[in-house]
């Protein structure tokens, strides 16, 4: 009885240090290519320009690893347009069109690997300082409030998507944005993106702590509504 | 006399390596911050535009843009729309782009509508 616990002992022992390890060595083989893993954030456009996915130096105080874990099995476009948004336009009839076939897919990870590259990346908070300013309440806003201040009064859809089809394409769409991030780090990125990243071409709106919270709500209710967006 | 030129030397040296943004060309500030919803020929009609409840103004209208004095280009680009009573589309841009690359974007902005206030 006490070998078999042993036993078991040292293989959890050692499954957890491998799975560790296999997570770097993914991410640093297959990853690194495209993402940022080590910071800073682009200093300069040539910079911004050349990034070819989201930067994952500050993943940890980002996203939600439950998330992260499922998006790596089966991932999803949430940039409309990609990035750098500029490299993917072409001219339309009647206004500027994203170029699909310009936008690549991302790898797809097994559930071993998905698990192991999101355990490393829930690691990397070098901005902790950043998330514990944002003091968030509980509570709720309607679908229809909700909108009136993300659309009518801060103009976040002239960027952002919050349905499947309705509104802009050169930011990330925002109906999944509650299942992707960490709350915090959504009202700290909507108080000032440059904080995260110099130079993102999303402006800071000086918006009030009251509206911040006001998104969260209506990010988390829209989430609710989109549950099951494909 | 040679430490009083090694401290201008050093006080030399520590302001070149001040971490200072670099100034970015206008056109390339314009390509990264307002083709989303401008255009990538500056006419109005970016990517954004389609769902937007008002279209975003057509750089290369001189008799538009004509109208629009460079100060009041300045105020919009920095504050926004609402500072000079148009759209809550138009976001401010203070906290991305500096007051010289803002001038240098009325230039710009000039250069596409080849025109001049009250031209």
């Amino acid at each position: 009885m006490k070998f078999r616990t042993i036993v078991l002992f040292c293989a959890a022992a050692f499954s957890s240090v491998a799975f560790a390890a296999d997570g770097n060595a993914i991410l640093n083989k297959d990853c690194v290519s495209c993402h940022n893993l080590k910071g800073p954030a682009p200093q300069t456009l040539k910079e911004l320009w050349a990034r070819k996915g989201p930067d994952l130096f500050f993943a940890g105080n980002k996203y939600r690893e439950e998330w992260l874990e499922s998006w790596l099995q089966k991932p999803q476009r949430i940039r409309p347009a990609g990035e750098f948004y500029g490299d993917h336009l072409k001219r339309g009839d009647k206004h500027d069109e994203v170029d699909a076939a310009t936008l690549k897919d991302h790898a797809t990870l097994s559930r071993e690997d998905a698990a192991a590259v999101a355990a490393v990346l829930m690691q990397l908070k070098p901005k902790s300082d950043l998330i514990a300013k944002e003091k968030l309440e509980p509570g709720t806003i309607s679908e229809f409030m909700g909108e009136m201040v993300f659309d009518k009064f801060l103009g976040c859809s002239a960027c952002h998507r919050y349905e499947a089809d309705e509104g802009g394409l050169s930011g990330p769409e925002l109906y999944t944005v509650a299942k992707r991030l960490q709350p915090e780090y959504i009202a700290s990125y909507i108080r000032s993106p440059q904080a995260w990243d110099p130079k993102i071409w999303m402006p800071n709106k000086h918006v009030s702590d009251a509206n911040i919270q006001k998104l969260v709500y209506f990010f988390k209710a829209l989430n609710e509504e989109h549950h099951d967006a494909k | 006399m040679p430490n009083k030129f090694l401290l201008a030397l050093l006080t030399l040296a520590m302001m070149i390596s001040l971490p200072v943004a670099a100034k970015e060309t206008a056109a390339d500030n314009y390509k990264t911050y307002c083709v989303q919803c401008h255009g990538m020929v500056g006419n109005g009609n970016g990517v954004n535009v389609r769902d937007m409840s008002v279209q975003p103004r057509d750089h290369t209208d001189a008799k538009s843009m004509s109208g629009r004095s460079d100060d009041n280009l300045f105020k919009v680009i920095k504050e926004g729309g609402p500072s000079i009573d148009k759209s809550i589309l138009m976001p401010p841009w203070g906290d991305t782009l500096s007051d010289d690359e803002i001038k240098d974007m009325v230039q710009h902005l000039r250069m596409l509508c080849k025109c001049k206030f009250g031209s």
